[in-house]
């Protein structure tokens, strides 16, 4: 069932909005349009529908009009032209008082920055919307409280939002959105800001999520690969545009034109696809603090035979192995400084899985994902060698 | 040269206009002018009927919580305060801590909704800030003339002239500190269907306090500069101790009173600083 339908809508930052709209008829490009009128096209003529339950990526570089889109269908930012329906009700004629009742029970949004007050604590953050309709001390409590503890924040409730990591965060800013029970979810970039394994743990709650939810959601990324996991279908957008709409699996098949096809090659060639993206959690000591007895127990609940050694800044020293570990420990030695190996492949985070597999072949060990000599994560062969099979598969369509 | 060019009688036109005003709205002025002496007179009567030794001992104690249970501002509030008592300046305190304190209060429940304007409106922004740069422009003292052509001498005047001196910053930094909302605060509040009332309360005035309360903290001294000389308008005061001791030339009572006022100054500015920092998450 259709739930979100956009009509030919455009929207011109500035003046002059004919003489601009005109110009891009003529296919004039952005930046000349922007000398002649002064005027800037943030969305031209886009018009899709999203299905109910559907979640529907809209995807595109920097400045191709994403989040001016996703803005046009709650009307933060006013349309210059076309309409949008949600539930067959015109969004783009309503009046203030209609628009805020569509507003508070319709649709709410989570935010790149997470968009969290920072004067309120998580609960009063995820009362917020609930408090402004008017709904009473006790009942939004209730529903607040029943959404942080869906989030596994409930113990966080009296913090402050500067208290919490990014990925907390979120998920207050996600848990806010929820305890709306909101049809609509309008999420602009809402991993973006967030550590690759993070981010992707977040996406799979999302999908989890979505299973259970059924919402309707409009889900903004800049990045191809969470497009590709998440979304049901996804609209290509640049300069304002919608290139193409379509399944993963269609966009990169049968790209609708030469941008598109520049924009997904990347798969084909299985060169998208980076250190970040396959590593895993890293389980490390930190030899400024741990001992071998420490780490044997690490060892034992992790079921590994090798830890990553780092210091208090989680600067990667080295490793440590179980048969090392246990000599330690036998010596009553109090720290593993004696037995941290130094010896150990490093690559950069965005090195491309390609380049990472000759690696990997020769390297005894696991490799270490590191940036500014922090550890990010850890690649371990069998990942990596699922990741590029799957990768294969999923993709091969040349 | 004066036949050449005679000179053109700004003088008189503007003495004329403003006789026509005052003639116009007089009734308003006395109203005004007796009301705010009578309320005034009876908030310093009020205060001096307190004995000067609990008011010390109480503004010593607030000022040992309010600092964080911290000695100096509390030490220094109680000393300082002894030693204007021990002058013989307490009434004169009094005094000038009522004029401060009503400048202030009207300077800022006019201010704050000017700034709010200000923020929401960029036409209101256009017209009120080329009025504020000019109202900031002007050395203080020249608000004395308006002040006695509407309201004569004495403390009204003293206030009228006070709160147009002090307005500016209250009205400046209300209006920032709503701007500086990040705009992703603003478009949350929005997004979950806030009135305009819902936003300014929950979320942009909170978010701003720290702000405007800088800005109240410049007004409250700025108020006391305009209270000390508007004593030459017949305002009553530690001011106007300084004034008397010029006009004599008593060095010493001049310092005396001068000392008084430095103390006191410090002592406001403390508290509304450390009323700030208290309330900023
Ligand atoms: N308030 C605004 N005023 C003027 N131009 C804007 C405004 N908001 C966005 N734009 C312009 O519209 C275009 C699209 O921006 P945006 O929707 O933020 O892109 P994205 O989210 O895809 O990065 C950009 O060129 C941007 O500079
Ligand atoms: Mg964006």
């Amino acid at each position: 069932m259709e739930k979100i339908k956009i009509e030919h809508v455009s929207k011109v930052f500035g003046k002059h909005i004919p003489q601009a709209l005109e110009l891009v008829k003529q296919q004039k490009s952005k930046t000349a349009i922007l000398k002649e009128t002064g005027a800037t096209v943030g969305v031209y003529d886009a018009s899709f529908t999203v299905n109910e339950g559907e979640i529907f990526v809209i995807m595109g570089l920097s400045g191709s009009g994403k989040s001016t889109l996703i803005r046009l269908l709650n009307r933060l930012i006013e349309p210059t032209d076309g309409n949008i329906y949600i539930d067959g009700q015109n969004i783009s004629t309503m009046g203030k008082e209609e628009l805020r009742t569509v507003r508070r029970n319709k649709m709410s949004m989570v935010f790149q920055n997470f968009g969290l007050f920072p004067h309120r604590t998580l609960l009063q953050n995820t009362e917020y919307g609930l408090e402004i309709r008017g709904i009473t001390k006790n009942e939004r409590q209730a529903k607040a409280e029943q959404a942080l503890a869906n989030a596994g924040l409930l113990a966080y409730k009296d913090q402050y939002p500067s208290q919490l990591s990014g990925g907390m965060q979120q998920r207050v800013g996600l848990a806010r959105a929820l305890a709306n029970d909101p049809e609509i979810l309008l999420m602009d970039e809402a991993f973006s800001a967030l550590d690759p394994l993070i981010r992707k743990e977040m996406q799979d709650e999302l999908l989890e999520l979505q299973r259970t939810l059924k919402k309707t959601i409009l889900f903004i990324t800049h990045d191809l690969n969470e497009a590709l996991r998440i979304g049901d279908r996804i609209a290509i957008m640049k300069d304002g545009s919608i290139m193409q709409i379509g399944t993963g699996e269609e966009i990169l098949s049968n790209p609708a034109n030469d941008y598109v096809r520049t924009f997904v090659e990347d798969v084909d060639r299985s060169k998208v696809l980076t250190a970040e993206n396959i590593m895993v959690r890293p389980i490390y000591v930190n030899v400024d603090l741990d001992g071998p007895t420490v780490a044997l127990k690490r060892m034992r609940e992790e079921t590994v035979s090798l830890l990553m050694a780092v210091d208090k800044n989680r600067h990667l020293k080295g490793y440590i192995t179980a048969d090392d570990a246990l000599d330690a420990a036998k010596k009553h030695e109090q720290t593993v400084h004696r037995i941290v190996q130094s010896e150990i492949v490093t690559v950069p985070p965005d090195m491309l899985l390609h380049d990472i597999l000759g690696l990997i072949y020769n390297s005894p060990t696991p490799i270490a994902v590191v940036k500014d000599e922090r550890l990010l994560g850890v690649l371990i062969r069998g990942v990596v060698i699922e990741a590029l099979s799957t990768n294969e598969e999923g993709f091969a369509h040349e | 040269m004066n036949n050449l060019l005679p000179t053109i009688p700004v003088a008189s036109w503007v003495e004329s206009a403003m006789e026509w005003f005052t003639n116009q709205f007089s009734a308003f002025f006395t109203v005004i002018k007796d009301a705010g002496k009578f309320v005034m007179e009876h908030v310093t009567g009020w205060l001096i009927s307190v004995p000067a030794i609990v008011l010390i001992l109480l503004i010593t104690i607030i000022a040992f919580f309010i600092t964080g249970k911290k000695l100096g501002l509390a030490i220094f509030s109680f000393i300082g305060l002894l030693f204007i008592y021990n002058q013989g300046l307490w009434t004169q305190l009094m005094e000038t801590t009522t004029l401060v304190l009503f400048s202030s209060v009207i300077s800022i429940v006019i201010g704050i909704p000017i700034g709010i304007l200000m923020s929401k409106s960029p036409v209101a922004e256009n017209i009120i800030k080329p009025i504020l740069d000019f109202m900031q422009t002007m050395p203080g003292f020249v608000y004395l003339i308006p002040a006695v052509a509407f309201f004569g001498i004495g403390v009204v005047p003293g206030v009228f002239a006070s709160v147009i001196f002090a307005l500016p910053p209250t009205v400046r930094m209300t209006n920032l500190g709503i701007r500086q909302v990040p705009k992703e605060l603003v478009e949350a509040a929005d997004s979950y269907g806030s009135t305009a009332g819902q936003k300014l309360w929950k979320v942009e005035i909170p978010l701003a306090k720290s702000t405007i309360m800088a800005g109240i903290n410049q007004t409250v001294m700025l108020s006391l500069s305009m209270v000390v000389i508007a004593s030459m308008i017949g305002s009553p005061g530690l001011g106007r101790e300084v004034l008397t001791a010029l006009q004599r030339t008593q060095v010493g009572n001049g310092f005396v009173a001068g000392l008084g006022l430095v103390i006191f100054a410090i002592i406001i500015d403390r508290f509304t600083q450390s009323l700030n920092k208290k309330k900023t998450v």
